[in-house]
């Protein structure tokens, strides 16, 4: 097989690929009646526009990368996390009692005592299921995803309640169920004039690293995903699995802590409804997106943010809702992992070199 | 049903990535007829049997049965053309039961609205009477060892109505009385059917088979009569070289008892005893073959002694500590080496590179760390020293161990398990399935490792390796010991007996 042939077969398969989720999207967007031209260039191009396009993407990116890498250190361990969500949550009510209890801590320890409560809160969240499923054989899929409803009503309760800003509470208030605005010490830098795009994207970076050298260089990590990929060796082989199981669980759950608590001090500066945002499920497909490693899921995050900035944008634009664009992304994700599927399977690139060899005879042969 | 009265293979050839699996293959089987199909791991006998059953289509080549072309698309074209295969890795679901797994397959208890499982019980209840195989329908099939997992392979595809059968080492489960009450059985069949049979055991091929196809790199390298032929002239075409299998001729040396198990009880996954007052005793520079049929507690007492399974009473004395119910961990620090049943699934990480793999237990030494960083160097280094040793062929050491071919993932368990210098080595069927060259070099290292003092416990069903190898013969039957032999005193007769249940000394 040819070299030549390998690389054309590889890029017309990613060819067809787009032009096949663009197909089917457009007769979605034809069956609503949008531009489906325009509706394409806004979603992909418009937040590619100007600094404060790209800087709100970035934005979007920092909770979404990790979380997903908080959710492929469990993965690659055997355990599946859809709590990040609820450990999310946890981690920001973490983060505000911290900054609410001690606003006079200086910004140096302050930050740090903040980002690390949120991990430990998130953690705990997800130690409960890491035990559940180590030691009595709770599958992580149920108690996760109770523990995401838990999580919501515990933290709507503390925002309603003992968080719930004393200034929504007076005559003038609206009664939103938010906190008060945390103190400035807490708050992360903004490193771009007139953006939003804050100091948490190099803690996202770092954490990445960080997760990279784990996972790969460490003993930790081989087992890790020693227990991961086949328990059962894995236990042969003198790891205990389950402890490993709690551990990247605990890893999951306070990567999903850090987050919450890096877009409080970051974005929103207080603790408020719906900053979560979905960012805990969208994790999951960034993750998998990114090939459950730092070096994907860091481009993967990018692209979700874009697609997360750029529905916002249509919607204005081109006036197509951003209900719509979930679907379109959908499709594409949907794609795009069929793809990789596709790509990844050696027997159907021979079959089509020999097909090739066979009708395309005419052509002069270039061997390797 | 037409009988099949011929099949034939046309220059079949068959093209893998980077494999010719299949080279130009011609053959026939007529009426009545054995045919042995014979040659190393690789050689491309599976491949070949995978096209005959429609698994694969052939790139080139035609199959004839009964004179008449035949194009196979799927496995069900084959099974409704009456071939029938029992494979190697058996096509079973762990989570069902017998019946269940057979009803699978089996169309006529099927009906839109329901399943008759009695009729399916029934049909297996006639069959398993009529050729001999004894299965508990209602067993779960994770639930049974790898023995009596090949009993229900063979009577699913009787089951199915198999009118030509495809047998891929039938026998390697198997206690000598059964292979060679499967070889009468098999010897009687012919009259009716006709039967591929593909097999490592020269003697089970001599024995058997009328003709004979030796394979060699995916290329037909013999064709021709049984009889006219000599084992070893047989394996000198398989591998390509002259063959023969070590054999241990040196005294017993009598050192210390290294380990010790007394009155052991465990419990299997059924929840009944398998082990049921074990005992057991291996010195060390001896090797000690443990003879049994499978499910008679091997698995439980391989698990036990590595700290895998739950003991329920007794213990293990491992150089004087009891190491019943202690971590794995804590038993492979202390110098246990283990060679398990399930090379596939428990002795390696399938999706590991070969060098990962041969660390497996060793991460955390400073050997292969330092600070909990791994030493790529180090671990790289011990993969192309131990890859030369143990003549482990791979393209590479960053494959994954998966990829590669039973003898060659043995190679790998082996090599791990022998360079951690281990205090005693516990080896669970080390050559089931592998050709003869790697059971020539499996067993090479294993004697290596008797003389230079090491207590090995040699579990295995094959009579031949027991009995080349072992300085002591246990036979386990019902999870207790029947009787430890002396190698003078064991043969195959009496090891049969005695693996069949029966006391030495109620034979006349």
């Amino acid at each position: 097989m040819t070299r030549q042939f390998k690389l054309t077969y590889k890029f017309t398969i990613i060819i067809l690929a787009i032009l096949a989720a663009m197909g089917i999207g457009s007769i979605i967007l034809l069956a609503i009646g949008a531009d489906v031209t325009k509706t394409y260039l806004v979603i992909l191009l418009e937040p590619l526009k100007s600094t404060l396009q790209i800087s709100e993407v970035l934005l979007r990116a920092i909770p979404l990368s990790i979380i997903a890498l908080g959710i492929s250190v469990a993965y690659r361990s055997g355990i599946i996390n859809i709590g990040a969500e609820g450990q999310m949550m946890m981690g920001i009510l973490g983060t505000t009692m911290v900054a609410l209890s001690l606003p006079t801590l200086p910004k140096i320890i302050l930050i740090p005592l903040a980002i690390l409560t949120g991990a430990l809160f998130g953690g705990l969240w997800g130690f409960i299921a890491g035990v559940l499923r180590a030691k009595l054989g709770v599958s992580e899929l149920l108690s996760t995803v109770m523990l995401n409803y838990i999580a919501a009503q515990f933290y709507t309760f503390m925002l309603r309640g003992p968080f719930l800003d004393p200034a929504e509470k007076t005559l003038g208030g609206a009664g939103t169920p938010q906190s008060m605005r945390l103190t400035k010490n807490l708050w992360l830098t903004r490193f771009i004039p007139r953006t939003r795009l804050h100091t948490g994207l190099f803690i996202a970076l770092a954490l990445a690293v960080l997760i990279y050298l784990l996972l790969w260089k460490t003993d930790f990590g081989y087992k890790m995903r020693a227990s991961g990929a086949s328990g059962r060796a894995a236990r042969y082989g003198g790891i205990s699995v389950g402890w490993y199981l709690v551990v990247s669980m605990v890893i999951s759950g306070a990567f999903a802590g850090i987050a919450g608590a890096i877009e409080v001090a970051g974005v929103h500066r207080r603790a408020l409804e719906g900053i979560t945002a979905g960012y805990g499920f969208s994790g999951i497909v960034v993750a998998l997106f990114g090939g459950l490693s730092p070096i994907g899921i860091i481009p993967a995050s990018f692209f979700f943010g874009l697609l997360i900035v750029g529905s916002d944008m249509t919607q204005r634009l081109v006036g197509v809702p951003a209900n719509m664009i979930n679907v379109l992304q959908g499709i594409i994700i949907l794609v795009i992992v069929s793809t990789k599927m596709i790509l990844a399977d050696p027997y159907l690139m021979e079959r089509v070199w020999r097909w090739y060899q066979r009708h395309c005879k005419t052509k002069p042969e270039v061997e390797a | 049903m037409q009988k099949i009265t011929s099949l034939r293979m046309e220059h079949i050839t068959k093209q893998f990535p980077g494999t010719l699996a299949c080279d130009d293959i011609t053959f026939s089987v007529g009426e009545g007829e054995i045919l042995a199909l014979v040659g190393e791991n690789g050689a491309g006998k599976t491949t070949l049997m995978n096209i005959l059953m429609g698994l694969y289509q052939s790139d080139e080549g035609r199959i004839l049965i009964n004179g008449e072309e035949v194009r196979f698309r799927n496995p069900n074209d084959a099974f409704s053309a009456g071939l029938g295969m029992v494979h190697q890795q058996y096509m079973l679901i762990a989570n069902m039961t017998v019946v269940e797994n057979i009803a699978l397959g089996y169309k006529e208890a099927w009906s839109p609205v329901k399943l008759d499982l009695a009729k399916v019980r029934a049909r297996i209840v006639e069959i398993s009477e009529k050729y001999g195989l004894a299965v508990d329908p209602d067993a779960y099939i994770w639930q049974l060892s790898v023995g009596e997992q090949q009993r229900v392979e063979l009577v699913k595809t009787l089951c199915l109505g198999a009118r030509f059968l495809i047998l891929d080492e039938p026998t390697s489960a198997l206690t000598p009385q059964e292979t060679d009450e499967l070889i009468v059985l098999l010897k009687r069949m012919k009259s009716e059917l006709s039967i591929i049979f593909i097999s490592h055991k020269l003697q089970e091929v001599k024995n058997l088979c009328d003709k004979l196809l030796i394979l060699r790199h995916g290329a037909v390298v013999f064709e021709g009569e049984t009889a006219d032929h000599s084992m070893g002239d047989i394996a000198a075409l398989m591998t390509g070289h002259e063959v023969e299998l070590p054999v241990n001729k040196e005294e017993a040396c009598n050192g210390t008892v290294v380990l010790d198990i007394r009155n052991l009880d465990v419990q299997s996954d059924r929840g009944f005893l398998a082990l049921d007052g074990f005992n057991l005793s291996i010195r060390c520079g001896e090797i000690v073959g443990l003879a049994g049929v499978s499910g008679n507690g091997q698995r439980e007492l391989a698990e036990a002694i590595n700290g895998l399974r739950k003991v329920e009473r007794g213990e293990i004395l491992f150089y004087g500590e009891d190491i019943a119910n202690k971590s794995p961990h804590h038993i492979i620090e202390s110098g246990m080496g283990y060679i398990p049943e399930e090379r596939n699934t428990e002795g390696i990480v399938p999706a590991f590179s070969l060098k990962e793999n041969l660390i497996l237990k060793d991460t955390e030494r400073d050997e292969f760390s330092a600070h909990h960083f791994l030493k790529n160097k180090a671990i790289e280094a011990n993969a192309t020293d131990l890859r030369v040793k143990f003549d482990i062929r791979s393209p590479n050491t960053s494959v994954a161990a998966g990829s590669l071919s039973g003898g060659n993932i043995q190679k790998v368990i082996l090599a791990r398990e022998i360079s951690r210098r281990p205090k005693f080595l516990l080896a669970v069927y080390p050559i089931r399935g592998l050709d003869l060259g790697a059971a020539e070099f499996i067993h090479k290292q294993l004697l290596e490792k008797r003389r230079e003092g090491i207590g090995i416990l040699l579990i295995s069903e094959e009579l031949d390796e027991i009995l080349d190898l072992s300085d002591r013969v246990a036979v386990i039957f019902k999870g207790k010991i029947q009787q430890v032999l002396e190698r003078k005193d064991a043969n195959r007769r009496t090891l049969g007996i005695l693996m069949a249940g029966v006391h030495d000394d109620q034979t006349v």
